[in-house]
């Protein structure tokens, strides 16, 4: 597929797959497109002598025909070849350290299964921790940037063993020349004034877990007693992000499901708190499960999203906008190829590490015992999945292939293709469906903005 | 141009002539963190 179109915001929408660039074509170039590479310009008039005038069908074709001889319209995939005689060696630069394998709520849709990832409750010890600082700026070879998660569970309930890492970490920045960059997510319960300053100065991204109405929040992020948690966590989470100040980054976000199938709502009501950098994702869950996305969902959220960018497009008209992580997406920029194919680089680039000092590709594989990769104290021992995983790109991926949004997407999440289809190669459907949505809304923003 | 306007040339194009330096940061599309998307992710080497 080389050209992907859509209609959104009283636009027509061009996508050119392969260069990535992108019009905004009126009615007639719109219908054209269709035939262009099918029938002559003859045909073509004929066709549409009804609608369009012969004078206009030729501008418009010849219009196409330009940019098309420009390498705007229609162009090949030039990368393919570049990545695929890419053998040279691949480093593991990020890493998400479960910090406890176990949490303070039992979220209704937790994928760690309440924090413990189907196993026995523990939180990793300092030396596991620091000996996984070690294992990252070993195996990261020559790049510089390194990436931790500190994540769970719910990590702050170790909060001894992350103040440890950190200060390891900073020694052995220093002593290695590698620039270490924190990310922490938690449920925001715990957080004080000592963990907050503490947060503020030390991680470089922070993400606070709020599933936005209080509705909507108490009846999934509950406590073992059942209650829920909005009125305790909101007024942390805004002190947390007041402290945020010069660029600093962080991510108020949340999960909808079936019960709230309006999520736009949930989205709004944090904007409406001031909330300025803000994910609210679909949870992923097998199909029986009762809070899980299905098919016949598709529609709603399909309206939420094109409701939601609408809104993204007046605030920020009316200097009042905010970011929605989904629809980010830098269309001037962004990412070099390698990236773009191979998406989060699960299972070769990053890891997950479980308390035991275990590791797997990503957090979502953990307590796959067939997942396995080494140990931290003994290294990486299955080198034949790392392989797999980093041959797990687009170009192995028959339906991405064939997908206009791959270089957008990069192939899917490994965990769910694996949860759903038994291999990382298979993307899932839905989510497929609705990232394909998302890109759109993204770049008819970017489009609707430039447009005025 | 009197049909169609181009509002992005093809960062995509750019993008090879980068030199792959594969320090930019880690991304992840799931629902249970949020790194950063990988169409938005930042170029460590503009
Ligand atoms: S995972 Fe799905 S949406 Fe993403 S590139 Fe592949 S087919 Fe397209
Ligand atoms: S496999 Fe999925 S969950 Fe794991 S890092 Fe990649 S995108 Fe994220």
């Amino acid at each position: 597929m080389k050209l992907h179109k859509f209609k959104q915001m009283e636009m027509n929408i061009v996508i050119d797959v392969n260069s990535g660039a992108i019009h905004v074509v009126d009615d007639i170039v719109y219908d054209v497109l269709d035939y262009y590479k099918f029938k002559n310009l003859d045909e073509i008039v004929s066709d549409f002598k009804n609608r369009y005038t012969e004078e206009q069908i030729k501008e418009a074709y010849d219009e196409i025909k330009q940019l098309e001889e420009e390498g705007l319209l229609y162009t090949y995939d030039p990368y393919k070849n570049i990545v695929l005689n890419d053998n040279g060696p691949s480093y593991i630069k990020a890493m998400c350290l479960n910090i406890a394998h176990d949490c303070n709520l039992k979220c209704k849709y937790c994928f760690a299964s309440e924090g413990d990832y189907k196993g026995e409750r523990k939180l990793m010890s300092p030396e596991v921790g620091k000996r996984a600082v070690d294992f990252v700026i070993e195996n990261a070879g020559p790049r510089k940037n390194v990436e931790i998660d500190l994540f769970g569970g719910e990590p702050l309930m170790n909060f001894k063993t992350v103040k440890e890492i950190v200060e390891y970490a900073r020694k052995r920045e220093k002593e290695t020349g590698k620039n270490i960059r924190f990310t922490i997510t938690t449920n925001a319960t715990l957080l004080n004034d000592e963990i907050m300053e503490f947060i503020d100065e030390n991680m470089g991204n922070v993400v606070l877990s709020i599933d936005g109405r209080k509705e909507v929040n108490d009846k999934i992020r509950i406590r073992y007693d059942g209650t829920g948690t909005f009125d305790d966590i909101l007024p942390k989470i805004k002190t947390m992000v007041e402290k945020r100040k010069d660029g600093k980054q962080y991510y108020v976000r949340g999960t909808f499901t079936r019960e709230n199938l309006d999520f736009y709502n949930d989205v709004m009501m944090l904007a409406d708190e001031g909330f300025k950098e803000i994910s609210i994702e679909p949870v992923v869950l097998e199909d029986k499960h009762p809070l899980s996305l299905r098919e016949e969902d598709l529609d709603t959220i399909f309206e939420q999203y094109d409701k939601l960018a609408e809104e993204i497009v007046n605030r920020q008209k009316q200097g009042k906008g905010f970011k929605f992580y989904h629809f980010n997406i830098d269309v001037n920029g962004g990412p070099c190829v390698y990236k773009r194919i191979s998406g989060c680089g699960a299972g070769y680039e990053y890891v997950a590490v479980t308390p035991d000092g275990d590791i797997y590709p990503c957090h979502q594989f953990v307590g796959n015992e067939e997942f396995k990769l080494g140990n931290v104290f003994d290294g990486l021992s299955n080198y034949e999945l790392i392989k797999t995983f980093k041959n797990g790109h687009i170009y192995n991926k028959p339906k991405c292939m064939e997908c206009w949004a791959r270089f957008y997407c990069s192939g899917g999440c490994q965990a769910n293709n694996y949860s759903f289809n038994k291999d990382i190669h298979i993307p899932y459907e839905l989510g497929c469906q609705m990232m394909k949505k998302r890109v759109e809304c993204a770049i008819a923003i970017k489009a609707k903005l430039m447009e005025e | 141009m009197k049909h169609i306007k181009t509002i992005n040339m093809g960062a995509l194009k750019n993008s090879i002539a980068k030199p792959g330096c594969k320090e930019c940061a880690n991304s992840c599309q799931s629902a249970c963190k949020t790194s950063c998307t990988v169409a938005n992710l930042e170029c460590e080497n503009r």
